[in-house]
């Protein structure tokens, strides 16, 4: 089966991203696959083309670090806590370079995975009558209607060529559990020709078996996984370390000023070698402060066909 | 409940509060970040108990025990009633005609409720890049109405015409009529720091309809850039009450992240 499935981040990062490769990095606020994203940065693969649906704090990064040509996407900014400075000066002054942009809605970003995932041709969506982004996007094209005759906007489907997602848990065989927020994480894996998931742990195949509703990518989908614990930050993981928000903040000092980001970039990724010591640079007091308390979930019972020796059979 | 005015309140406070009346009969809403979350969870201690908070990454009825500091963040998970793919929550949920409001904010408003919240410029060549559409382009044409909360009120915001449409009004969808046209009856509200404007028709304008306390007719006509239409029955902003200001200020965002 899939033997080679446990790898290390950088192995998985040199097997499956090449330079001009499409790639997605998936995960809505939760579960950024930020690990993932500095080690991409850390072996200089550029040209490539990154889709996400919010390219937050991410994107910045990697742009900055000159992986990406283009940008497949629904929102520019980081939630509430500001703009993304990197993206914003390579789109309004070409600085250092442009920057190709293919912009969409939410939906419309989760319907180019969906199609991608189903191997449909387009999907239909009800958004876009009257805007101007269709105007500005040639690949948002419309339909008619075979039923009613009327037009509908259509989107084509996305398949990366890698798509990288961060997850609480993985078994050895790459079957993944998350929960919370699951974003588009689903279509976006089954999109892909390849997919790696990072996780905070690799746990027992029993695990995973006691709750198989959990499981939201089966192995099947998943050529690579890799332990990489805290591998979100300073996005969160659900149930373990909530996201570091004054990070958030600081960023947007820290991206207004390109000196400062190819500083903030020397010295926690391309001087890191690892995402341990990516950790390390960030202090571990501060990552202390951002673990959470513990909340479980009710068990629910999967049940089992009564055993004849244990039974009333007799 | 203490329904008499605050001594003093903010202009964030005013609008807050205004919004969050405005939620009485509403069975679900789709909140972004910001004072639309305020506004929510004001409606939910006061007007509207049983209101269902959605939010577009997936968490229908969020329960906050905190402020949340995002529409992802972890508290709107924890002890929420459920938690679904933005598939579903885009498709299912919105498009399929489950959300009774959307909040909006925007850069620009015209005056049938088209917003733009995409660029300022050209998109070729922008002066200011803004955040783009998220959902919003996708509420626009799906929720049953939307309330736009805007922090400003100058004919910048308010122009002729945009400079670009991200979400469009029903109005400038029905220019395009060989298509199947969005459910949604688009802005119905909008509240300002000046007062509140109404569209009263799906295919009708926004006219002004509330003034704030110690604000003219004229000077809201003259902060925007077109030519207001004025209701008939204009009236003047409830103030809020002492009741309400405590609630935010003291439960709901006790950490000042929006309420300035």
């Amino acid at each position: 089966m899939h033997s080679d499935t446990v790898v290390s981040l950088p192995e998985a990062i040199e097997r499956y991203v090449e330079d001009g490769a499409t790639v997605a990095l998936e995960g809505f606020s939760h579960l950024i696959p930020f690990a993932a994203g500095h080690e991409i940065i850390r072996q200089g693969i550029s040209g490539l083309t990154f889709c996400r649906l919010t390219p937050d704090l991410l994107s910045d990064m990697m742009i900055a670090a000159d992986c990406v040509d283009r940008l497949v996407c629904s929102f520019f900014a980081s939630g509430s806590a500001g703009s993304l400075y990197e993206v914003r000066r390579r789109i309004e002054s070409a600085d250092p370079r442009p920057l190709a942009v293919e912009e969409y809605s939410h939906h419309a970003m989760t319907l180019r995975y969906h199609a991608g995932a189903a191997r449909l041709p387009f999907a239909p969506i009800g958004s876009f009558v009257g805007s101007d982004i269709p105007g500005i996007n040639p690949d948002i094209r419309s339909v008619v209607d075979p039923y009613s005759g009327k037009k509908t906007y259509v989107v084509p489907p996305l398949n990366p060529d890698v798509t990288i997602i961060h997850a609480q848990r993985a078994d050895r065989n790459g079957n993944v559990q998350i929960w919370g927020i699951t974003g588009t994480q689903q279509e976006a894996v089954y999109a892909a020709d390849h997919v790696i998931v990072t996780v905070e742990e690799i746990v027992d195949d029993e695990v995973v078996r006691s709750d198989p509703n959990r499981t939201l990518i089966p192995a099947h989908a998943v050529d690579a996984v890799c332990e990489v614990r805290t591998g979100a930050h300073p996005s969160y993981v659900q149930g373990s370390y909530d996201r570091d928000n004054a990070f958030y903040r600081e960023w947007t000092a820290i991206s207004k000023d390109p000196a400062r980001l190819q500083e903030w970039l020397d010295v926690h990724v391309r001087g890191a070698r690892d995402h341990a010591e990516y950790l390390e640079s960030i202090g571990h007091d501060r990552l202390r402060g951002l673990l959470v308390d513990p909340r479980p979930s009710g068990v629910v019972d999967y049940g089992r066909r009564m055993q004849p020796s244990e039974g009333s059979l007799k | 409940m203490s329904t008499a005015s605050a001594k003093d309140f903010t202009e964030t406070e005013l609008i807050v509060c205004a919004a969050a009346k405005m939620l009485a009969r509403s069975r679900t809403v789709f909140a972004g970040v910001g004072l639309p979350t305020l506004a929510v969870d004001l409606a939910h201690r006061t007007v509207n108990p049983s209101i269902q908070l959605i939010y577009e990454s997936g968490v229908a009825g969020a329960h906050p025990e905190s402020m949340a500091e995002g529409i992802a963040d972890s508290v709107v998970v924890s002890g929420a009633e459920a938690v679904v793919s933005m598939h579903a929550l885009f498709g299912y949920v919105l498009q399929g005609g489950n959300v009774d409001v959307g909040f909006l904010g925007a850069a620009q408003v015209d005056r049938f409720g088209s917003l733009n919240t995409t660029v300022i410029g050209d998109w070729e060549s922008p002066k200011v890049r803004l955040p783009g559409s998220g959902g919003a382009a996708d509420i626009m044409a799906n929720a049953g109405e939307v309330f736009v909360v805007l922090r400003r009120h100058d004919p910048a915001a308010f122009p002729a015409e945009l400079d670009f449409v991200t979400s469009a009004s029903p109005v400038r969808a029905a220019e395009q009529p060989d298509f199947i046209q969005p459910r949604g009856f688009g802005v119905s509200t909008v509240i300002t720091p000046l007062g509140i404007l109404r569209r009263r028709e799906r295919l009708g304008e926004l006219e002004l309809s509330e003034v704030h306390p110690g604000v003219t007719v004229e000077q809201v006509q003259e902060a925007t850039g077109w030519d207001l239409a004025v209701a008939e029955d204009v009236t003047q902003t409830q103030a809020p009450t002492a009741e309400e200001v405590r609630l935010l200020r003291d439960e709901i965002d006790t950490v000042r992240l929006y309420l300035r």
